[in-house]
């Protein structure tokens, strides 16, 4: 350390080089750090054009955000180096600089005014869901609802599913009618089965305390409120992918093992798959007739 | 003490009257009797450090499961105790109280008054935080509560957390909040009534100005916090619904409750932590603060904000867009002012000529740390970006980033740089600075990490995480810098312990400073001063010494952390 200040002392303009060096360094290291490190600078994405959007808009938030913070402590590092106390030094006495002041003052203030432009532009890519895909789930028109919340698609054509938080799994029922009736609709529980390039919109809710649904490539966290609605949407692009994801509003001891994954099929598919669904729902629920039966005439029940 | 050679001792000379505390032995029981405030400050002091020394393990417990994937050294029900734990005891039981504690001993010394307005309502509120915190940490015998500090409704329900550690962590919030308002109100009146001739508000300590505001932010949010647990607690015990949506009740509502007084309480947390860097960066750049008024209005400013930007905590809560909005843009709005008091404290340091003492380290530390914290914060008011970061890693990288460089450093730095005035003994500069590094380097190392594990999608509080997820070194990362950490805090505990006895000796104004609590001896006496001076600007001590000069005709250097004298 004493040989690091020794070999800085002497020269002052070597030392004022070496700090430049040093920023220039630090400045070259985060730029170049943001592209080779994506993953670990941004969030997730590549699921759902809502999730890409906010990557995007993250990425122009980082971007003025290296700015400022090369710049603030770039500041704070060069006066802590520059101003050390040392013989024949003596303190500038200033108590202020009124221009100054309003110069950081209003420099602060458009850049987040910059910024809350950016994001009111890129809201409604965020939070309105295109129509599905040619390729997508061929839908019915869908019908109109009430709710002013419950993102619709241009063409109002979606697919949508329930998805029900309770301790310590989620439910998913298909089906547009799963808000006003789900009686006779196919579900499943922990692993949603959706078709690729369709919009589909979820409508979630819990049943005794708070989750929060959180697939991170397929956009951001909704939290499931018993007594309230919230709704989000996505449209993966490719069939054969599973996204994971799990609860993120602590709900109890086994939060953690609250998972979810999202399974993307093709449209044939998931026709086939909701059919074998509702075929072996309804096998299961015969028999648990049956044996329910069993057990009365023997008394059990 | 050393024998009074005048010749050393630093100015002031106006020592005609000294007057020292009654020459009998100082009894233990006059701890449990005193109405001093200089007495109760340290009794704050110590009694929160020890919290944060409880909640600090507590801390390194929960980086020891998190260390490897699939760990099972805490069980699900420990590890959300702990979390809940942890949270709680920093907050309430040290970061709220400890900044009491500081005001406690220093804002009667700093306006020139002889005690704060109400010395036993004083006393009361020391006791209240200490009861309050026994309480709670009872609680441990039996079944602490785990529904964390924020304690969400319906979770924090009588159904689903049916054991009384959750009615103990009604109680501390309820008893630690009376103790915070009944002090509040004391400082507030302590401030507005007892300050020296000629200190007006423009002339105010900065440090004395977050205080004045901190008490304000403490009377507008508790009321509200106490009256919502009050809610909680018939919810759970008397058969009331506010919070049970199969009765009619919200969830929602708790929210808003909570966070109307949680995010005040943010700042409550971090104004007094700006005060004392804008009492320390001017003694050892050995230059005026620059822009005190800014400095002073961004408080202002900052505290009237607060109570605005709430729900930013609620943003995937089910609330219509507008009000989505509305929240990012005044959660946008309070970071002018804190960037307009970043520059100001680079200012001060600009030009200046830097005594590199212990407190200025942490000055500085807490500076380059609170800058990340702050543009964090930025990511996280954009509620689109909101909904891929909260409830993960990133939020708690960022509120580390926030509270341990805004209060844990800042406190640090109160303690090196006050030390010397509440004990009359210098610290170790060779250990202090070693744990600044340890402690400096240790954080980073724990929470920079973070924001990439939560970017990569882990949630908090979960107890554990899956092999396969890509979060094992990052979380391999974050536990070796906890311990870092740790081992650096555990440094200044020997610092604190072993200068106690061994330290030299301080003098009054061992830092050449300005403000009047150093215009007396170390330890100061009961009634702390015989003469208050009139005060003639923002650093009286100053002008003192200025005047002592041209009267003795003695030139003393300007530099800081001259000592009296050696053991």
């Amino acid at each position: 350390m004493s040989r690091i200040r020794a070999a800085l002392r002497p020269e002052s303009s070597f030392r004022r080089r070496l700090v430049a060096a040093l920023l220039l360094a630090t400045i070259a290291s985060l730029v170049f750090a943001s592209g080779a490190f994506a993953d670990f600078l941004t969030p997730e994405s590549g699921g759902s054009p809502n999730a890409n959007q906010i990557d995007s808009l993250y990425k122009i938030i980082l971007y003025i955000a290296i700015v400022v913070f090369v710049v603030v402590e770039g500041a704070l590092f060069y006066s802590l180096v520059k101003f050390r106390a040392k013989k024949g030094r003596v303190a500038a006495q200033i108590h202020g600089n009124t221009r100054l002041e309003i110069t950081w003052t209003v420099g602060a203030a458009l850049i987040l005014v910059v910024l809350a432009a950016v994001t009111f532009a890129k809201l409604g890519s965020i939070q309105d869901p295109p129509n599905s895909g040619a390729n997508g789930l061929q839908l019915a028109q869908g019908v109109l609802t009430a709710s002013t919340t419950e993102p619709t698609p241009p063409n109002g054509k979606k697919l949508t599913i329930c998805v029900t938080g309770r301790q310590y799994i989620w439910r998913y029922t298909y089906g547009a009618s799963c808000k006003s009736n789900a009686f006779g609709l196919p579900y499943s529980y922990q692993e949603m089965v959706v078709p690729a390039d369709t919009t589909v919109v979820l409508d979630i809710e819990a049943t005794d305390v708070i989750h929060s649904w959180w697939i991170p490539k397929l956009g951001g966290k909704f939290d499931a409120v018993p007594g309230y609605r919230n709704f989000t949407w996505f449209k993966a692009p490719r069939a054969g992918e599973l996204y994971r994801g799990q609860c993120a509003e602590l709900c109890g001891r086994n939060h953690a093992d609250m998972t979810a994954r999202v399974r993307v099929v093709t449209p044939d598919e998931y026709q086939t798959w909701l059919a074998d669904q509702r075929t072996a729902i309804g096998d299961a629920n015969r028999q648990v007739v049956g044996l329910r039966r069993q057990l009365t005439s023997d008394g059990i029940l | 003490m050393a024998t009074t050679d005048y010749a050393l001792r630093p100015v002031p000379q106006v020592i005609a009257h000294e007057v020292k505390a009654e020459p009998t032995r100082a009894r233990w029981t006059e701890w449990f009797t005193t109405t001093d405030h200089k007495k109760i400050g340290i009794l704050y002091i110590v009694t929160t450090f020890a919290f944060f020394l409880i909640g600090g393990v507590e801390a390194l417990l929960i980086r020891l499961q998190l260390g490897t994937p699939n760990n099972n050294l805490l069980t699900p029900e420990h590890y959300n105790e702990l979390f809940t734990l942890h949270g709680t005891t920093m907050i309430f039981l040290f970061v709220v109280p400890m900044m009491a504690g500081f005001a406690n001993y220093f804002l009667p010394l700093m306006i020139g008054a002889r005690d704060m307005a109400f010395p036993r309502l004083n006393a009361y509120s020391y006791w209240l935080l200490l009861f309050g915190g026994i309480v709670f940490y009872s609680s441990v015998f039996w079944q602490p509560p785990e529904a964390g500090w924020f304690s969400y409704t319906p979770l924090s329900s009588e159904v689903f957390t049916p054991s009384g550690g959750q009615d103990a962590w009604i109680y501390l919030i309820h008893i630690t909040g009376i103790s915070s308002l009944v002090g509040a109100i004391n400082f507030y009146a302590t401030i507005v009534n007892m300050r020296a001739p000629g200190m007006g508000w423009g002339r105010l300590p900065l440090f004395v100005w977050a205080i004045l505001i901190y008490a304000l932010l403490l009377i507008l949010a508790l009321p509200v916090i106490a009256g919502a647990v009050t809610m909680l607690l018939t919810d759970r015990n008397f058969g009331t619904h506010f919070f049970d949506p199969t009765q009619g009740g919200s969830p929602i509502l708790w929210q808003h409750l909570f966070w109307f007084f949680g995010h005040p309480e943010v700042y409550i947390m971090i104004l007094p932590g700006f005060g004392i860097i804008s009492e320390v960066l001017p003694v050892f750049a050995r230059k005026p603060i620059f822009g005190y008024k800014a400095i002073a209005a961004s408080t202002v400013v900052i505290a009237f904000l607060a109570a605005l930007v709430w729900a930013h905590h609620m943003f995937a809560v089910p609330v219509p867009t507008v009000v989505l909005g509305f929240f990012m843009l005044s959660s946008f709005l309070i970071a002018v002012p804190t960037g307009v008091k970043i520059f100001n404290w680079i200012a001060t340091l600009w030009r200046g000529t830097l005594d590199f003492k212990t407190p200025l380290y942490f000055a500085a530390g807490f500076i380059s740390i609170f800058v990340i914290g702050g543009i964090t914060g930025i990511f996280l008011a954009v509620f689109p970006v909101d909904w891929q970061l909260t409830d993960t890693y990133f939020v708690v990288a960022h509120f580390h980033y926030v509270l341990m460089g805004g209060a844990v450093f800042t406190i640090f730095c109160g303690l090196y740089y006050w030390y010397p005035k509440m004990t009359g003994r210098m610290l170790s500069e060779p250990l202090g600075k070693a744990s600044f590094w340890l402690m400096f380097v240790g954080f980073n190392v724990t929470f920079l990490v973070q924001h990439a594990a939560g970017l990569s999608g882990m949630p908090r509080r979960v107890y554990q995480y899956p092999a396969d997820a890509g979060l094992t070194a990052y979380n391999q990362i974050s536990t070796v810098g906890s311990f870092i950490l740790g081992f650096g805090i555990l440094l200044s505990v020997i610092n604190f312990i072993r200068s106690y006895r061994r330290g030299a000796i301080a003098g009054p104004d061992p830092w050449k400073a300005n403000t009047l609590e150093w215009f007396t001896t170390s330890p100061p006496p009961v009634n702390n001063f015989d003469v208050v001076p009139r005060i003639r600007s923002v650093e009286p001590m100053k002008d003192i010494r200025r005047q002592v000069e041209r009267q003795s005709g003695v030139e003393h250097g300007e530099t800081a952390g001259q000592p009296v004298s050696f053991v």
